[in-house]
């Protein structure tokens, strides 16, 4: 793979017109979530960007965040974004297997060393290095091999960036994200489950276009797409602010498209760019189609306290502790009060009558 | 701790070891004002005790006579503005039905959001005039305890983090949720050790008051 | 079979996320923006947040023009302006017909519809060529 040429040139040998360059540009900066007014500074940038060398490991993962990426059919501008990137190393999707594949992966570290662009998906466990090896090498090991001379690490997934469902309780497998192992390198969450295809070549696209990473919020997700929650910019918010609420799946509510909070949306605490980008090239996303956010991009969002409890309801069985805490409160009560009537008829017993005699016994003294 | 994992804390174990010393500690004070009990009142009963304990709840709640209002006017606005944005804030709002109606297994229609954000800032407003009387009248600032300054604290800020999280101010939402439920759960946790406990009592000593004054056939 | 399809029925159109009127207002300063200082707003419609069926609305509303233009660069792309002169839609495809993005420019002429100087060259050299081997 030649690294070297600048992509305009090779887009150009590719057949790729100068309209379609600009075209490309557009959609790039769509895809980007960057405002139309950048393209003449993408169009530029990209004319002499240089195609990164890109390293991508899958750990405890269920290989959907690929297919998420994969599904939107080549030659797409996903596609495109791939064709100018070289993907060295993808267990998955890669031709080569066993030692080929491993040799290949040392083979791009060592030519791009410090240059390459390290893509996680999946958790890393640390319970038993035994729980997930690749060509019998531990997660944990590999991480820190590859991760040492990356430029960068794109964490992949709610998996890589958060632990995701290996990270769930009980946690059998110890999971844990990328960000928890590797301390020294600029790291990208890119969180979802999966996350939307188009968020995936977007961050890539950055990378390719400016040459360094976007500009992160405090999860380190890229603002451009994790800048929003899903409840502000829901279609439906107005029917919340009016407070109108769908109270099952199958009332008035629900099939008049009010608000689905009631019935479990964490939309208000997600963060993530499904209300506008959508799925599927933007035909829907789960709120359009009845269902409330699970807020997968958000971390622990298995263990947020049922997907259909509503977000103000507490995660635990607050009923349960009510009753305990009337049981005990009553108990403690009733004995404090008995305590209380106790003193009284103490002090009520030992309550001595005043006589004359008392009190001419004081008028003498 | 990232904010995920904030808010998780504070909608699970916060919440729960903050309701059981809500309501362990408003039972015990309770209980204990139920059971101090009273001598038999062996005086000829001169009119209906319960009707006038009930009676009182309600006229208590008035000004007494235009004389004592013209002359109390701040606080009457500002005391009934506070206390009549706060109830509806916290049991109008959709939100706090559904925590409720997860609690008690039942609900009640909601007041749409902008009302009730309506309400809030009255409720805000009022309380902050109040502070500034508190801080101002030489007779309420000498009256003044470190407890009413933090009770007025503990007021304020479930409201006012409340206020912030709907308008997504200055915070990520989800930390400002986060910090609305901590800060009620401290509300919470301080209720029966504080005359906060008002909310309950109140109602209670004046039933008790207005039911003497009626078996002895006086008005109270 | 007749109670459940009741039972199905689904409302569309009903939603208004009230997104459509500042839109609207936002393509009149751009046009004004346009006669009086001659410059071109592009608008991207994927970053709006939009209810079913909105979008449709929003392109009922601008209608049909006089120039219609297909584009075959990277797949297809209509170019097209609505029935507000200067105010155009346009709409890139890739290869398998799946959008790509979509776009209202406020403009006199598309850029991407411009000849570029770079291909003029290309093209002149490209000619001169040919006139020699004629």
């Amino acid at each position: 793979m030649n690294h070297d040429k600048p992509l305009g040139q090779a887009l150009r040998e590719q057949g790729v017109s100068r309209r379609g360059f600009l075209k490309f540009c557009a959609t790039t900066a769509s895809l980007m979530a960057l405002p139309p007014s950048m393209v003449p500074a993408i169009a530029k940038a990209l004319e002499s960007a240089r195609r990164p060398s890109v390293i991508w490991l899958s750990f405890q993962e269920c290989t959907g965040c690929t297919e998420s990426l994969t599904r939107s059919h080549a030659p797409t501008l996903e596609g495109l974004i791939f064709d100018n990137i070289s993907l060295d190393y993808h267990h998955t999707l890669q031709a080569a297997s066993g030692d080929a594949a491993e040799a290949a992966r040392e083979a791009a570290m060592e030519e791009n060393k410090g240059k390459y662009l390290l893509v996680v998906d999946g958790s890393i466990p640390l319970g038993n290095p035994g729980y997930s090896t690749i060509a019998g090498i531990s997660n944990l090991e590999m991480l820190k091999e590859v991760a040492e001379h990356a430029a960068a690490i794109i964490a992949v997934g709610t998996c890589a960036a958060y632990g995701g469902l290996p990270h769930a309780k009980p946690n059998p497998t110890g999971a844990v994200s990328v960000e928890e192992i590797i301390k020294d390198k600029p790291i990208v969450n890119v969180p979802g489950c999966p996350p939307i295809p188009v968020v995936i070549t977007g961050v890539l696209a950055h990378f390719l276009t400016f040459g360094k990473l976007p500009e992160l919020d405090h999860l380190r997700r890229p603002l451009a797409f994790y800048g929003n929650n899903i409840h502000d910019r829901c279609y439906r918010r107005p029917f919340y602010d009016k407070g109108l609420f769908a109270n099952t799946f199958d009332d008035e509510g629900a099939r008049k498209g009010w608000c689905l909070f009631k019935l479990g949306c964490k939309g208000p605490v997600t963060y993530n760019a499904c209300a506008t980008i959508k799925w599927n090239d933007g035909t829907s996303f789960p709120i359009e189609a009845g269902h409330g956010c699970l807020g997968c991009s958000e971390p622990n969002f298995w263990d947020m306290g049922g997907f259909y409890n509503a977000l103000s309801e507490s995660t635990m069985d607050l009923s349960r502790t009510a009753a305990v805490g009337i049981a005990v409160g009553a108990a403690a009560g009733a004995a404090s009060g008995l305590l209380n009537r106790r003193k009284k008829s103490k002090a009520e017993a030992a309550h001595e009558t005043v006589t004359v005699k008392d009190l001419q016994r004081e008028e003498k003294s | 701790m990232n904010s995920a994992e904030f808010l998780l804390w504070v909608r699970g174990p916060g919440l729960n070891i903050a309701m059981v010393i809500f309501i362990i500690g408003m039972l015990i004070r309770l209980l204990e004002i139920f059971m101090l009990g009273r001598k038999q009142n062996l005086a000829e009963l001169r009119g209906n005790g319960i009707s006038a304990g009930l009676r009182t709840i309600f006229t208590r709640s008035t000004p007494a006579d235009k004389n004592s209002m013209r002359r109390s006017m701040f606080t009457f606005v500002a005391g009934y503005g506070f206390h009549i944005g706060l109830f509806v804030v916290i049991f109008l709002l959709m939100p706090h039905i559904q925590l409720i109606q997860s609690l008690l297994g039942f609900g009640w229609p909601a007041l749409p959001t902008p009302v009730v954000d309506l309400f809030t800032v009255i409720a805000l407003i009022s309380l902050m005039a109040l502070l500034w009387r508190r801080l101002t009248h030489p007779v309420v600032r000498y009256l003044s305890t470190p407890q009413d300054y933090l009770v007025w604290a503990a007021t304020f800020l479930p409201l006012l983090t409340g206020y912030m999280s709907y308008h997504h101010l200055w915070f990520p939402y989800s930390w400002l949720l986060g910090m609305h439920i901590l800060s009620v759960e401290f509300l919470l946790i301080l209720f029966p050790f504080t005359k906060l406990t008002h909310a309950f009592t109140l109602f209670i000593s004046r039933w008790y008051t207005g039911m003497m004054a009626g078996e002895k056939g006086v008005a109270s | 079979m007749n109670s459940m399809d009741s039972s199905l029925k689904v409302e569309i159109g009903s939603y208004n996320s009230g997104n459509i009127p500042p839109l609207m207002h936002e393509i009149r300063h751009a046009l004004r923006n346009l006669l009086d200082n001659d410059e071109t707003t592009t608008i991207d419609l994927r970053g709006l947040p939009m209810a079913p069926g909105e979008q449709q609305q929003l392109l009922d509303i601008l209608g049909k023009g006089e120039v219609s233009v297909q584009l075959d660069a990277l797949g297809k792309s209509e170019i097209t302006e609505s029935s507000y002169a200067g105010v155009w839609l346009i709409i890139h495809y890739n290869n398998n017909k799946e959008v790509m993005g979509k776009f209202i420019e406020i403009t006199r002429m598309p850029a991407i519809l411009k000849t570029r100087t770079a291909d003029m060259e290309e093209s002149l050299a490209a000619l001169q060529v040919k006139l020699e081997e004629v």
